[in-house]
């Protein structure tokens, strides 16, 4: 297909997503010269949050090294081009959190839900919009659903105020063909108007195979992550799709080279370990698994001796869900005692 | 037979349903009235074959029939929207009302930990918090009566199925109710509550789990003891109420890992979020019957 002078807006993930391989622990210092190396490649939509969206900060998720209104506050004065995104996951974040990013200066709030559950969103959508953001409903783990199923979904958060829907491979599970489909299918459902996004994850490395794949569908917003730095085995790179996007004549208006030398110069620096497919990763990709499971199911590795494999397969097997992070440690001890028991 | 005290049921869906149903085995409760706003509803039929008298003309269709039926105690299970209009009539003429809508007028009830108190300060409306708070709730107050509790948080999981579209409509309601309740009936310093709806099939059983961060090294011996006992505090009105795993100690981290199977009255097993909603509501009620009948002896 040719995709020459096909406008994309490219959404970079890595001060959001890259909080959970970094256990939500970024600078400020880092925040900003990232943010404004992001700015200057011409990265157009920078999200800032922490890993799982305002309010976030728990037990359960991980306490952040800074709350959201310091890292908005921090990096949104600084923005010269680029604007600041942040998520909100409803049962985790409040309309009370979506205000605050608002006042602070945020100009897109992505409401993000399971793939199924799209009407526990109607009040923070009704309200962004309200507010005049552009607001972008967000269905997670939409490897869980038909692209039919997710269709109706989408209209639903449409007919709340969202002016962009997203199909998010949370897990990292769809391959190019089931992206292509879902795409297409919520293109014929929603309004003209209503722009598509796609959230990507490498796990099985098709992050930059499945976003073309959406811009083929119809998708125009596309979240990538400098050098990757998201969770699982990370994020579409966005300085590989930018580099791709470049080749192909699509237009993303962010620099080739600028896009590398943030990554090699600013973002890998403070990788905590090499971002890619290790076996666990592979795992959630091949199993169908919420990839910010990953850290936790290595902790509890390391303290009950269960191998993180198997736990994320235990998990996938029981049908868990992204926010259901406390099901790990459950999962570990369960195992354990069956172990204990079959021994 | 010993006199009962009769009550009325405000709302006719699956809340209201399923709470009749325990209300019919009660030993002190009797349920005259089910109130409805539509004629056609499946839940005033149900109301009406089980031998309540029923009005679909809101609560205005009650209030004519308070005094003639003797009525003491509502359960409103309509919406936070109509509570307070539903609580200010019903109050008027006498009747205590148990609310299990989150409008939170009325003081925060939940039953093992905070119940004796409510019925000695005899108010007039208390509201039974959510659903995740009445699973969780207890096991925060079982660690901070041990010990003081700097922060709880609760992750109360519930299947899809079990999620009614109230609740869907504003989910902010419940994450800022229930933390709320962990604060002053759970006795942490702060409170968080997130919830999770998971859709998947055969639906899972409402998982509860209960984070503490304690101030001081964790007594581990008196808190897992003090869990244990109000566990089977907790049982007594649904039986279902098991632990899975824990208490585990982690620094001074104590984290509980629940689990919520219903009695299947009117609602499936594994909408035990819905049946720990109705179970507590019908033994909060009792108790005030019962201080209501000891009351009427004298």
């Amino acid at each position: 297909m040719d995709l020459r002078g096909k406008k994309i807006t490219v959404h970079d993930m890595c001060l959001r997503d890259g909080m959970h391989p970094k256990r939500h622990q970024i600078s400020l210092e880092q925040m900003k010269s990232i943010a404004q190396g992001l700015d200057a490649a011409g990265v157009p939509l920078i999200e800032v949050t922490h890993g799982d969206g305002l309010g976030g900060s728990s037990v359960n998720y991980g306490f952040p090294a800074h709350s959201d209104e310091e890292y908005l506050s921090a990096v949104i004065p600084l923005m010269k081009n680029a604007r600041v995104s942040a998520l909100l996951l409803p049962g985790i974040g409040t309309v009370d959190h979506l205000k605050m990013a608002h006042e602070l200066g945020v100009s897109t709030i992505r409401v993000a839900t399971h793939c199924t559950e799209a009407d526990v969103s109607e009040q923070h959508i009704n309200h962004a919009r309200h507010l005049g953001m552009d607001t972008v409903g967000f269905l997670m783990m939409a490897h869980m659903n038909s692209p039919e199923g997710l269709a109706a979904q989408g209209l639903l958060m449409e007919s709340y105020g969202a002016n962009c829907i997203y199909i998010t491979d949370s897990a990292g599970y769809l391959l190019p063909e089931d992206v292509r489909a879902r795409v297409a299918v919520l293109r014929a459902a929603l309004n003209p108007e209503t722009e598509i996004g796609f959230h990507g994850h490498h796990n099985l490395s098709m992050g930059v195979a499945n976003s073309i794949a959406a811009i083929e569908a119809g998708a125009t917003r596309i979240d990538a992550a400098c050098a990757g730095l998201g969770a699982g085995a990370g994020n579409t790179p966005m300085e590989v799709l930018v580099a791709v996007c470049d080749r192909m004549g699509i237009e993303t208006g962010v620099s080739v080279f600028g896009i590398q030398d943030v990554a090699e110069d600013l973002v890998v620096p403070i990788m905590d370990f090499p971002i890619r497919s290790d076996r666990d990763a592979l795992t959630m990709g091949y199993a169908g698994v919420y990839g910010s499971f990953l850290l936790f199911a290595k902790r509890a590795e390391k303290k009950y001796g269960v191998s993180a494999r198997e736990i994320l397969v235990e998990m996938g097997r029981r049908g868990m869900v992204g926010g259901q992070e406390d099901m790990i440690e459950d999962t570990a001890l369960t195992l354990l005692k069956q172990r204990r028991a079959n021994a | 037979m010993s006199k009962k005290i009769r009550c009325a049921l405000i709302g006719p869906g699956n809340i209201g349903t399923d709470l009749l149903y325990k209300l019919m085995r009660s030993e002190v409760l009797e349920p005259v009235w089910m109130v409805g706003i539509d004629p056609t509803s499946e839940g005033l039929k149900r109301a009406e074959e089980m031998g309540l008298k029923v009005t679909a003309d809101g609560v205005d269709g009650l209030l004519a029939h308070v005094e003639a039926d003797d009525i003491r105690i509502a359960f409103d299970a309509t919406s936070a929207y109509v509570h307070a209009e539903n609580s200010r009539k019903l109050n008027a003429l006498g009747v205590l009302m148990i609310d299990l809508t989150p409008a939170a007028i009325g003081p925060y009830c939940v039953p093992p930990v905070n119940l004796k108190d409510n019925l000695r300060a005899g108010v007039k409306n208390v509201n039974m918090v959510t659903c995740g708070g009445q699973a969780t709730i207890p096991l925060v107050a079982a660690v901070s009566r041990v010990q003081p509790v700097k922060y709880a948080e609760i992750i109360a999981t519930a299947a899809s199925k079990s999620v009614g579209p109230g609740t869907r409509k504003n989910i902010d309601e419940f994450t800022r109710t229930t933390a709320g309740a962990v604060e002053h009936v759970g006795g942490a310093k702060k409170g968080k509550a997130i919830i999770v709806i998971n859709p998947a099939e055969p639906p899972l059983i409402m998982r509860d789990t209960v984070h503490c961060l304690v101030e001081d090294t964790p007594d581990e011996a008196a808190i897992t003891e003090s869990i244990h006992a109000m566990i089977a505090e907790v049982q007594k009105y649904v039986p279902g109420y098991q632990l899975v795993n824990g208490p585990v100690f982690d620094g001074k981290r104590v984290s509980i890992f629940m689990e919520v199977e219903g009695l299947g009255d009117y609602l499936p097993k594994y909408a035990g979020n819905l049946d720990i909603m109705t179970a507590a509501s019908a033994r909060t009620a009792e108790m005030f019957a019962e201080e209501l009948l000891k009351q009427t002896e004298v």
